[in-house]
């Protein structure tokens, strides 16, 4: 890892000035990211500014909502009562993530920030267009297991590989964010997370020196009756090969609202409207969860190592969106 | 070559096997003790304004470790890790992959479990740390780790520290209460050898003794 300068900031606007003045600086919130990247020398930054004391945080039960500020710790806030109760997806996401360990290290702004783990990001050694933007895209015909069947384009297909985003993605979540001249505004996770297309470089529409203050979520009968399905390659500990975060508001036997997105599968986490629109108004049955499910996965380009996603995500989706259903 | 996080890729690309992590942990080891014994790179703390706090080049950082501040000379890249094996003499901390990905490196900072690979120490300072060598009185073992004794819970011993740091906080957290429990909330924890079974029959007694740490 390359020496860099500490700084530690007591003030939102002291943060956001020093980053955004300073080529190579960069926000430290956990670090369980940034240092993982710097020790591979996939990330270099000549000044770290340690956003830790700023007073972003807090969990609580808003007028419309959910409000969860972006230096809650993942632990904390995956067994949080309001959030395990009211918001069931949101603490599964977080509680099947990474490890004890880590989680009470990352922080949620920090999060949503994590990069993809495709391995020739991962490792110098390798071209990669998104650590170095032309270079090229060795898992096109590489090693593509891991790697994304939706939202992918001739530059990258990395997997958002991240848990937590999915299941904010699909509850409508919005991020808010400050930049150094104080002034914030709101962006839709939805809107939040870019698909790689020609500048797989780019991730968010954050901007330089940019920091994530909070994030809240609108209450709704689909978000206390939801849930977090996860399949990877061993029980616990791994990032996703495919994951669920569905909600249903079931009336009767017809479903009044759906919400439906996947993780391990997209470029970025994958919000399908598609599957929610045939979900809305139709009964709650194996035959139209079926139908949601290949609608979710319609416009996908699986490679080589990566065809068996395209099941297992149906599967899941229909499992999870079959196993909320019965939920009282 | 591999990327996502799987049993094998803790011990390949993105995180070496314990020898090759030990060949360039020796020689990072090396760097660092070379920059510390020179002079014209020795930086200070200073203060920036009110509450800021500026750290560049080699710098005095105190650090809290098992109840005893300790005074130490780092960069601000220095991770907690090897703050404690290289400054410190404290070497019950195991590094294993550098990454996060296996827990040998867990110590508590504050009373939770973290990976003291991906802390960094500059920002450890002011916070009570524990490592594997806090938690005996004296000749007295902790429970955990008499149990561990009993239950056959190592072979190498490579992962023991950090199974038994991890192991404390598991059950200061009530996350002990079922064999499953044991096993979901000790994933962070990886042991090459496979002692599972028996570590988790380690904590369960400890649990099951109504222990309080
Ligand atoms: C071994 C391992 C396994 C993992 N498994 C999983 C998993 O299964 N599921 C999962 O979802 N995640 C997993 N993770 C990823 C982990 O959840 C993230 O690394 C963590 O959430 C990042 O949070 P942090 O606070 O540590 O971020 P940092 O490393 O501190 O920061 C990450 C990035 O975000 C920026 N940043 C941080 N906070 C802010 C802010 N408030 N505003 C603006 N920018 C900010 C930083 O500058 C940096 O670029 C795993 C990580 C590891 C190492
Ligand atoms: S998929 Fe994306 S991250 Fe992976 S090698 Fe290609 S460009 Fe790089
Ligand atoms: S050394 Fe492997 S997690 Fe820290
Ligand atoms: S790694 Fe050898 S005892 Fe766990």
């Amino acid at each position: 890892m390359e020496n860099f300068t500490y700084l530690q900031a007591s003030q939102a606007k002291e943060a956001t000035a020093a980053v955004r003045d300073h080529k190579g600086a960069a926000f430290i919130a956990g670090g369980t990211t940034l240092l993982d990247l710097m020790k591979l020398n996939v990330e270099n930054h000549n000044q770290l500014v340690d956003i830790n004391m700023l007073a972003f945080k807090g969990v609580e039960q808003t007028a419309d909502g959910l409000r969860i500020g972006a230096l809650e710790r993942m632990s904390d806030v995956g067994e949080n009562p309001l959030v395990m109760q009211q918001y069931p997806v949101i603490s599964q996401s977080l509680l099947q993530a990474a490890s004890p360990q880590l989680r009470n290290m990352a922080s949620i702004g920090g999060n949503l920030l994590q990069r993809t783990r495709c391995g020739y990001f991962r490792d110098t050694a390798f071209p990669c267009n998104k650590r170095q933007p032309g270079s090229g895209c060795p898992a096109q015909e590489g090693e593509n297991r891991n790697l994304a069947i939706l939202g992918g384009s001739k530059a990258c297909i990395a997997t958002y590989p991240g848990d937590l985003a999915v299941a904010l993605v699909a509850l409508d979540a919005v991020v808010l964010l400050e930049n150094a001249k104080g002034k914030q505004r709101r962006v839709p996770l939805l809107d939040f997370h870019l698909v790689p297309g020609n500048t797989p470089q780019r991730e968010t529409v954050i901007e330089p020196g940019e920091l994530i203050v909070s994030v809240t979520v609108p209450a709704a009968a689909h978000a206390r009756k939801s849930m977090y399905l996860k399949v990877r390659d061993r029980a616990s500990y791994a990032f996703a090969l495919v994951s669920a975060a569905v909600g249903l508001d079931v009336q009767g036997s017809q479903i009044r609202s759906a919400r439906v997105a996947l993780g391990g599968v997209g470029t970025k986490p994958w919000r399908s409207l598609t599957a929610e629109k045939i979900l809305t108004g139709a009964p709650a049955t194996e035959a139209t969860f079926r139908a949601a499910a290949a609608a979710a996965v319609r416009d996908a380009q699986p490679r080589e190592q990566n065809r068996f996603k395209l099941e297992l995500a149906q599967n899941t989706l229909v499992r999870a969106l079959t196993d909320v259903a019965a939920k009282a | 070559m591999t990327d996502h996080f799987t049993p094998d890729s803790a011990a390949q690309p993105d995180g070496p096997a314990p020898n090759d992590g030990r060949r360039s942990f020796i020689k990072q080891a090396t760097g660092l003790l070379g920059l510390a014994l020179a002079p014209p790179l020795v930086g200070q703390a200073e203060r920036l304004t009110a509450l800021s706090k500026k750290v560049a080049g080699v710098s005095e950082m105190k650090l809290k470790v098992n109840g005893t501040v300790r005074t130490i000379k780092a960069e601000p890249r220095t991770t907690l890790l090897d703050a404690l094996r290289e400054n410190l003499d404290l070497t019950g901390s195991k590094k294993g992959c550098d990454h996060g990905q296996c827990g040998a490196c867990t110590v508590l900072v504050d009373g939770r479990r973290v990976n003291s690979c991906l802390t960094l120490a500059v920002m450890s300072q002011g916070k009570e740390i524990t490592t594997v060598e806090g938690l005996a009185k004296g000749e007295e073992l902790h429970p955990l780790q008499q149990a561990f004794i009993e239950h056959d819970g190592f072979q190498c011993g490579y992962c023991t520290p950090g199974q038994l740091m991890s192991g404390v906080a598991c059950l200061k957290e009530g996350h002990a209460k079922t064999d499953g429990d044991v096993r979901e909330w000790m994933s962070g924890n990886l042991c090459r050898c496979g002692a599972y079974p028996n570590i988790v029959a380690a904590i369960r007694q400890v649990e099951k003794s109504g222990f309080k740490s």
